[in-house]
């Protein structure tokens, strides 16, 4: 079974236009310097930004859907910047949201608590834990969302060796289960399997003619 | 290469994607309205600031127009819902800002259900933290503003049909101010005007019933509003939020 991801994107002053197909089964490790667009086209695959144009379709697993369909939200599982950790909470307590969202048993968060190695920590609260701790805490989620697209924004960030390597451990069971995943690292992941995406600042120069003098979305009427 | 699978994963076909979950829509807006009850019992005490709000916005009242108590009576609707007025929009301003900064917002959008339906599991839990205190608490100052206690029950009654209201309709506000910093008094500016027609039913429920005027009609009318937007204000605010999100 193939899965295939095409991502056109053109006109956009960020990157693009933009072309990539990514197989089952397949990690896809985008590299390029600061500010060349690589948060933006996970944000954009997840479905939380806007693509000036162009298309992302999933074809194949269970439902084959497009960017932009209903279906797309629940096929894709997006860690960014922010880790989404009420500190107010306890650790195990701010995985009950995401439990109640994705339907997991208890032991399943149980599982999961113990492979991020934080069920020692499970009623600490959040604001206690120190950013890898909580950075662990988000990433738990990929694992109860069970979604078949994993977009992964600098998921090592504050992350001790170890857990690095089980984050990389993680992106290849899922893979080995044929999931897809799309990620971004500054640091080798130790994924060598993995293919590459570069994106550069430089290679697309902002063209003036579909600079757009306003991005207000009740003036463009398509809101 | 590591060929596990994922504990507590279900199996799955040595070629097929696992499939998706799809938990039960109560079971998710369940777990969304708990976990901001739970967040507003460890902050602050939970609705215990507004509470305290409502009431002292409502004692400061006879302290300023003297304690007669014809006149007290008199303008008691109107004194206990503008204090709900102000008390319901003063916890606004974090619905969704503290979750826009911290990113749970984007993962609630990933969520597999529509976020209009995260607003609402929102707005009940904003109602169960603000409005239904209010509504326990706005006949007592009733009684304290010398209403006779033939009106108590209208103004119990009228609040229990108006203060989902303010949730919902400040539920819109909220969102449309989520992503701005100092986005406090900008929501109360977009907010207050909307409030007006809940205020003036709400009031009038309570005034009619001081008069032994039928009180039936403006009460109906301020449960009409919270039901209209009950109805509405779940799509303008996910409309927002994904305005705000882009």
């Amino acid at each position: 079974m193939v899965e295939d991801l095409v991502c056109r994107r053109g006109g956009r002053a960020v990157f693009g236009p933009l072309s990539f197909r990514l197989a089952g089964g397949r990690a896809l490790w985008v590299r390029g310097p600061n500010g060349a667009g690589k948060s933006s086209l996970l944000r954009l695959l997840a479905g939380l930004g806007r693509a000036e144009s162009g298309a992302v379709r999933l074809d194949g697993g269970a439902r084959p859907t497009r960017l932009g369909e209903t279906g797309w939200q629940e096929q894709v599982a997006f860690a960014g910047h922010l880790d989404a950790v009420k500190p107010a909470l306890g650790v195990a307590e701010n995985l009950a949201l995401w439990q109640g969202l994705s339907g997991a048993s208890d032991g399943e968060v149980a599982a999961v608590l113990e492979r991020f190695g934080l069920a020692r920590i499970a009623r600490r609260p959040a604001a206690e834990c120190s950013a890898g701790q909580r950075r662990r805490l988000s990433l738990a989620r990929l694992l109860l969302a069970h979604r078949p697209v994993w977009l992964l924004d600098e998921p090592t960030v504050s992350l001790d060796q170890d857990a690095t390597a089980l984050m990389a451990d993680l992106v290849r069971e899922h893979c080995a289960a044929g999931g897809l995943a799309v990620l971004t690292s500054h640091t080798d992941l130790g994924l060598p399997e993995a293919e590459t995406l570069a994106l550069s600042a430089a290679a697309t120069p902002e063209p003036a003619t579909t600079a757009r003098p306003s991005a207000d979305p009740f003036l463009e009427g398509r809101w | 290469m590591v060929t596990g699978k994922e504990p507590g994963s279900e199996p799955s076909s040595e070629s097929g994607l696992q499939a998706p979950r799809q938990p039960g829509t109560v079971a998710a807006l369940r777990a969304i309205a708990a976990r901001d009850l739970a967040l507003a019992l460890k902050l602050g005490g939970g609705g215990a600031v507004g509470l305290a709000f409502f009431v002292l916005a409502v004692v400061l009242i006879p302290l300023g127009v003297g304690r007669e108590p014809a006149t007290l009576a008199r303008i008691a609707g109107g004194v206990v819902w503008v204090a709900a007025l102000l008390a319901a929009l003063l916890s606004l301003d974090r619905l969704f800002q503290a979750d826009h900064e911290d990113g749970t917002l984007e993962q609630l959008m990933l969520a597999p259900l529509p976020l209009e339906q995260v607003v609402l599991a929102k707005a009940v839990a904003h109602w169960l933290v603000t409005g239904a205190p209010m509504v326990l608490a706005g006949p007592l100052l009733g009684l304290m503003l010398q209403l006779p206690v033939g009106a108590l029950s209208a103004l119990g009654l009228a609040l229990l049909a108006g203060t989902p209201a303010l949730s919902l309709v400040g539920a819109i506000g909220a969102a449309l101010t989520a992503g701005i910093r100092r986005g406090g008094l900008l929501l109360s500016v977009l907010v207050l005007p909307l409030y007006i027609p809940t205020l003036v039913f709400g009031a009038r429920t309570v005034e009619n019933a001081l008069l032994d005027l039928p009180w039936a009609p403006p009460l109906a009318l301020t449960a009409g509003l919270s039901l209209f937007a009950a109805a509405l204000a779940p799509f303008a605010a996910a409309t927002a939020l994904r305005i705000t999100a882009r």
